[in-house]
């Protein structure tokens, strides 16, 4: 198969989960478009390593994974630590930052 | 090293080693202790002086110039910094001098300072001060000598100040300092001067060179050798650099007498001599130190007439003394000046110490007005202070009538207008006599005052509250004021040992150098001014002889007049006052020399201070500089807070953003 699918495929699961970013307000909604963003990523990567036959793309993949988890980890750590301290679970209620 | 070299440094260094000595154990040693732990260092550096004499006067007369280096702090391209003493008759008189008079101030202090909460402190200073000034006339070149120079200048600062919270005390202090380091300025710029022609620091290689160095009359020696003579006028108190020391009066009584008598005043004499070679090449220098030498002696005497406070009258009459001894010096009589330099030693300190016996039995009071009577109390003083006037007015046998009347002589021997000196300095030598016997006749003729009658009782005066006599505010006798007690020489015997040995000194120091007789001091020191055209001239008979007859008639006509006015007719004097008012009124204010100094110097620079800071500081530097880097800081940051929004999903959307862009500019640029 041409591997300008693969590509189409990734770029759309990527345009969704940068969407889902920037639009929804649920921290946990948010973790969840990350994760579709790392996934097209990965799709992507898995997909060049194919057309160029070698395994570096692979590899690659399992290291995105491997930190997409820790990301979930913490991030979900973190919104549970919110829910415990009563703070709103929405991130444009959560403005401390503002210089 | 020979001992010659080894008892000049041991002078120099048993003062610096009783300074640290007494600072450091002195307030563990009981009682009076560490008065005479510095009386001791004293001791050891005057002995060690004679031994300097008698190792010097061992070598042949050609030899007698001796430079000891101890180390090099820099032997660079041109400059040749060393720690080098110049031995030669002239600074080994200077030592003698120095240690000799000095030993006994400290004798006298050991007693009259010995209620004083800041006893050892005192000692301390007192030993650190004649270090600074053994090291000022033993230096070997003008690195030295700089050091020296402005270690005296601190020292006096300290002792000037020694009373450090009475606030006039202190105020006297730091116009001291500043004067003098007004005349520090003007001594490093000379030595500039002198250096950039030369080449070398040393005075022996500075005085070989100068002759080819210089063309004759070249500008860049004489304002060298002017800039010296500021130098000069500052430490030894000539006019317009003065005032200072009449405000010195408000240090201990000893301190007075070390400065005015053995050190500090007596440096400008030093150095006008040591430098003799290069003004002997500067003519017009060496007359404007002779002018400034002979106005000095003028008007310091008349001040002295009008003056109440009785240290005050002392002080300027060392000012004109000292303007005798620079006029002589400039004038080419260097043996002459320095022999009076030591005389005017003698005689000045002794004046100083009776004048601190009457002031301790006033308790404290300095005031001629509310002094009288004094002769039946205390007849020892009266006795030493009596010795003292007739020495300073210039009496036969007393030293100074041959010092004075040497310095005049060969004044006069230099004829054309040195006869304007000659004159001025006769009338200076009636003025001398006039207000020394003002001050002895009011204050131990006359009606005995409440103190002279208790202490004929037996009993000496101590004030119940303790009153500033200047101002009149309350002190208390803890640290920093003087001390609760009083000493008086009748009842010390250290002080008397000390104004005994000095009374002897001040008859008998003449003899030295009788005219035609003896040649002591001529001799002595004619190796350090063998390079000298002005020295050792043999003046007529018929003016040595003149000389001698007028100056012991202008001192007996001062007393004569002193005693007419003050004791013969006790109402004349308030009629002369009010018949010459405004002169009395320049007299009593200085000359309206401090109002002068005031205006020319003082207010011009406040009035520059404070517009530098009204303009410059506040609208240049706080406005312009400071206000606009931070302002420029304060508007960059709020443009750059306001992209900090707080809000997570604006961020993202600028990275989102960012990407784009880049995309799209590999995009295009692909």
């Amino acid at each position: 198969m041409d591997i300008g699918w693969y590509l189409a495929v990734s770029a759309l699961i990527f345009t969704i989960g940068a969407a889902g970013v920037l639009t929804r307000r649920s921290p946990l909604v948010i973790l969840l478009c990350l994760e579709l963003m790392l996934n097209a990523a990965n799709l992507a990567l898995i997909a060049f390593s194919r057309m160029h036959g070698n395994a570096d793309g692979q590899i690659f993949a399992i290291i995105v994974m491997v930190v997409a988890a820790c990301e979930v980890t913490i991030g979900l750590g973190i919104i549970v630590a919110m829910h415990r301290r009563r703070l709103p679970i929405d991130v444009d209620e959560l403005r401390e930052l503002q210089g | 090293m020979t001992s010659l070299k080894l008892f000049a440094w041991v002078t120099l260094l048993a003062p610096l080693a009783g300074a640290i000595l007494t600072g450091l154990v002195g307030r563990r040693l009981p009682g009076r202790g560490a008065g005479y732990l510095g009386t001791a260092a004293l001791a050891v550096s005057f002995a060690a002086a004679i031994g300097a004499l008698v190792s010097l006067q061992g070598l042949a007369a050609q030899q007698r110039q001796v430079v000891s280096v101890a180390w090099d702090y820099a032997n660079t391209v041109g400059v040749d910094a060393q720690l080098s003493l110049l031995l030669d008759p002239l600074s080994i008189f200077m030592i003698l001098v120095v240690s000799g008079v000095s030993m006994l101030i400290h004798l006298y202090s050991i007693s009259y300072l010995d209620s004083d909460e800041g006893y050892v402190r005192f000692f301390a200073y007192l030993n650190y001060f004649v270090f600074s000034m053994l090291l000022l006339v033993l230096a070997g070149n003008f690195f030295v000598l700089i050091i020296g120079w402005a270690f005296v200048g601190a020292a006096s600062y300290m002792l000037i100040s020694f009373w450090y919270r009475r606030g006039t005390a202190t105020g006297a202090g730091i116009k001291a300092f500043v004067i003098n380091v007004l005349g520090d300025v003007g001594l490093v710029l000379g030595t500039f001067f002198i250096f950039k022609h030369v080449g070398t620091l040393d005075f022996l290689g500075t005085f070989a060179k100068a002759k080819t160095s210089f063309d004759p009359g070249s500008a860049d020696l004489t304002a060298g050798c002017i800039l010296l003579l500021v130098g000069a006028f500052a430490k030894s108190a000539q006019i317009p650099l003065h005032t200072w020391l009449p405000d010195a009066m408000e240090g201990p009584t000893p301190v007075s007498a070390l400065i005015h008598a053995a050190t500090m005043v007596t440096a400008g004499v030093y150095l006008i001599a040591r430098m003799h070679p290069l003004f002997e090449l500067a003519p017009s220098a060496a007359d404007v130190g002779a002018v400034i030498g002979c106005l000095t002696l003028l008007v310091a005497g008349t001040i002295a007439i009008a003056q109440t406070d009785l240290k005050r009258v002392i002080a300027y009459s060392t000012m004109s003394q000292i303007g005798a001894m620079i006029m002589a010096v400039r004038a080419g009589a260097y043996a002459a000046g320095l022999f009076h330099l030591m005389t005017h030693a003698f005689f000045k300190a002794l004046l100083f110490m009776s004048a601190g016996s009457i002031i301790a039995a006033m308790a404290g009071q300095q005031d001629l007005d509310k002094m009288g009577g004094f002769k039946r109390a205390m007849p020892f003083t009266f006795g030493c202070m009596c010795i003292g006037g007739l020495a300073l007015a210039g009496i036969p046998p007393f030293s100074g009538f041959f010092s004075k009347d040497e310095i005049l002589l060969l004044i006069g021997d230099r004829g054309g207008w040195y006869w304007i000196l000659y004159a001025a300095g006769y009338v200076g030598a009636f003025l001398t006599g006039v207000y020394t016997f003002r001050m002895i006749f009011r204050a131990f003729y006359g009606e005995p005052v409440r103190e002279a009658r208790e202490l004929e009782e037996g009993h000496l005066h101590h004030a119940e509250i303790h009153t500033n006599p200047g101002t009149g505010e309350i002190e208390d006798t803890d640290v920093g004021f003087p001390g609760p007690d009083h000493h008086i020489a009748e009842r010390e015997p250290s002080m008397k040992l000390a104004m005994g040995t000095l009374a002897l000194l001040a008859t008998v120091g003449g003899f030295l150098q009788i005219p035609k007789v003896t040649h002591v001091i001529d001799h002595f020191l004619a190796p350090s001014f063998r390079d000298s055209a002005l020295y050792a001239r043999e003046p007529g008979n018929g003016l040595l002889a003149f000389g001698l007859v007028l100056g012991a008639a202008c001192g007996l006509a001062g007393i004569a007049v002193a005693y007419y006015v003050w004791v013969k007719n006790p109402g004349l004097s308030e009629r002369v006052r009010l018949r010459l008012a405004p002169l009395h009124r320049l007299f009593v204010n200085k000359w309206y020399f401090d109002e002068l100094i005031d205006m020319v110097v003082v207010r011009p620079s406040r009035w520059f201070g404070s517009f530098a800071q009204q303009t410059f500081e506040r609208v240049f530097v706080n406005g312009v500089l400071v206000g606009g880097t931070t302002g420029v800081v304060r508007a960059g940051s709020s443009a750059v807070r306001a992209a900090q929004t707080g809000f997570l999903r604006y961020y993202a959307a600028l990275v989102v953003l960012g990407m784009v862009v880049m995309a799209f500019y590999f995009l295009v640029a692909a």
